[in-house]
């Protein structure tokens, strides 16, 4: 091929990959414009108060209640749970892999959390089924052990890989010259991973946590599995909880499509994009403000 | 007491540590304990019988195995594409700040709600109806974000002096990116690639709506038709079944094939990059 016939396929390849860049763009705004399109025909059959402070959700019964409350407080439920059991967990395995494991060890933990992560949601709900179900039933009497208690044990099993690698991350991240001048005025390893790493990494840590609260709420098949799924009103992590995700798996595949129950599985959905939207981009701030604070 | 401080403190760090491996053993060592006495060659090598009691699970083997291929058919070349948009041609401008605005934001959506999104747009928009193509398709769009991320992360590993290298000797951009960049980063994408697909293959939130079925009573896919996937059968046989405790073992089995099938991948990608890491030296 001649000069000009090279630099003219040059042009036309670099116009079709410019194009492909596009796509994420058209992908993101489809399913948002997809979730608000049928959102917003189920809100022209029920109002957006009966939606928003309905304590009921009994899509299917003669009395149809489309109350979003009662998933809503099931997922806030489990997701707290889980980030009880899986942020000091997470930060502590973090800060021993990055400060005080040696190579040899840290070539062993490392792979075996991106196994851990590797792991099926599916797999970790049956296991919910069959190892931690009977576990908390035979610790506080009850005939299986689905409950909140059971989802937050799970999906902090599932947060931890991203919540302790993002940390490690960040702490990886702090600058050695702070962590000699601890050294430097007598401080010891503890105190100085205490007092000066962990609060330098303090944006990158909160970040991990937002990431990994991301995935908890957005985290169907263990839920599934594990929580029971009652409908009733949510009564605390000893009885059975129906979250949102949870709620979409089990009654899209049962609707009629285009009926008011079906666009009502849309607006619920709606709620959660826009959950897990938010909590991403808080971790993105403190991701930037980290970046932004140690390159200064 | 001063002496047992610092113990304590170890020691508390060590706990979690422990205990985060504690799980993965505990995962691994109860599917592999109680799943491999239900292993054997017919297991994996004929039709489920009997109302899924007895018999095998082979048309699900072969319909995840179906599934990844389109979810990679769909998927990586136009991430790999997209990630050499951001690395080689595009500037920082307003686009790219948003595109990879929109990237991390998409690796944030829920799975299910991918489900929902493949429900609206390939079963019903496109009418292309609950099958194997709805829910590859779907899943392509899933991965796509992770593909473009981890490609884009082995492109920028690549120094400068390549390209200009290349340049220098009169290559065109696409030549050089062709010829050069992309070979030389080859090992990274494919690890990307690999580790991105060995997560889709354990995906059942967004195939339940666009495509899976419990039961299909061929072992072979087609790709307009209903399939069975691993993920899905173990969802079903652990919770949906009638004779839940009979197909227990079952259900072992398959969270035991499921598991390796997405270890074997995993160890894979491990291997290219330790290999490339140990050739870069």
């Amino acid at each position: 091929m001649n000069i000009a016939a090279r630099e003219n396929f040059d042009k036309v390849v670099k116009l079709a990959i410019r194009s492909t860049g596009l796509i994420v763009i058209v992908l993101l705004g489809g399913i948002f414009f997809m979730l608000l399109y049928n959102a917003f025909a189920f809100f022209l059959k029920v109002s957006p108060m009966d939606f928003i402070t309905g304590t009921q959700w009994t899509p299917s019964g003669k009395l149809a209640s489309y109350g979003i409350l009662p998933l809503l407080v099931s997922t806030t439920l489990v997701t707290i749970g889980a980030m009880v059991l899986a942020i000091p967990l997470g930060i502590g395995t973090a800060a021993f892999i990055s400060e005080y494991a040696g190579k040899r060890l840290k070539n062993i933990l490392k792979p075996a959390i991106e196994m851990l992560a590797a792991v099926p949601s599916v797999a970790i709900g049956f296991l919910g089924i069959v190892i931690v179900g009977p576990f908390l039933a035979h610790l506080i009497g009850q005939p299986n052990g689905l409950n909140a208690l059971n989802g937050a044990i799970l999906l902090s099993v599932m947060a931890l890989p991203t919540i302790i690698t993002v940390t490690e991350d960040a702490l990886r991240g702090v600058p050695n010259s702070y962590k000699e001048a601890s050294y430097g005025v007598g401080a010891n390893k503890w105190q100085t991973l205490i007092k000066v790493t962990i609060p330098a990494a303090a944006p990158g840590i909160l970040a991990a946590v937002m990431l990994g609260i991301g995935r908890t709420i957005g985290e169907t098949m263990t839920v599934l599995m594990a929580t029971g799924n009652a409908q009733a009103f949510p009564h605390g992590f000893l009885g059975s909880v129906r979250t949102i995700t949870a709620t979409i798996a089990i009654e899209t595949g049962e609707v009629p499509y285009q009926t008011t129950h079906y666009f009502a599985l849309f607006a619920i959905a709606t709620v959660l994009f826009i959950m897990t939207l938010a909590v991403n981009i808080v971790g993105e701030y403190f991701v930037n403000r980290f970046r932004k604070y140690h390159s200064a | 007491m001063k002496k047992l401080t610092p113990i304590i403190e170890w020691g508390t760090l060590l706990f979690c540590t422990g205990t985060v491996c504690f799980y993965l053993f505990v995962i691994l060592y109860d599917l592999i304990h109680r799943g491999a006495p239900s292993l054997s060659w017919a297991f994996i090598s004929t039709q489920p019988s009997a109302g899924m009691t007895k018999g095998g699970i082979l048309p699900a083997i072969t319909g995840t195995v179906l599934l990844t291929l389109i979810t990679a058919v769909v998927s990586v070349p136009l991430g790999i594409s997209c990630a050499i948009y951001l690395n080689e041609y595009a500037i920082d401008s307003w686009l790219t700040r948003v595109i990879r605005a929109c990237i991390r934001n998409l690796s944030g959506v829920p799975s299910i709600i991918y489900g929902l999104f493949g429900l609206a747009l390939f079963v019903q928009g496109l009418r292309m109806g609950t099958s194997l193509l709805s829910a590859g398709f779907t899943l392509g769009l899933l991965s796509l974000p992770y593909i473009i991320t981890t490609t884009e992360e082995a492109l920028r590993r690549i120094p400068a002096s390549t390209r200009e290298a290349a340049l220098a000797v009169g290559a065109t951009q696409f030549e050089s990116i062709r010829d050069v960049v992309l070979p030389a980063a080859l090992p990274g994408i494919l690890t990307g690639v690999v580790l991105t697909l060995s997560r889709a293959a354990g995906e059942t939130a967004p195939i339940m709506f666009t495509g899976v079925a419990f039961y299909i009573n061929s072992p072979a896919g087609y790709l307009n038709q209903e399939f069975m996937a691993l993920p899905y059968h173990l969802y079903m046989l652990a919770t949906q079944h009638q004779a839940i405790d009979v197909v227990r073992p079952l259900a072992y089995g398959t969270a035991l094939v499921l598991i390796m099938v997405v270890f074997i991948l995993n160890l894979t990608a491990f291997y290219i990059r330790y290999k490339h890491s140990k050739n870069d030296e």
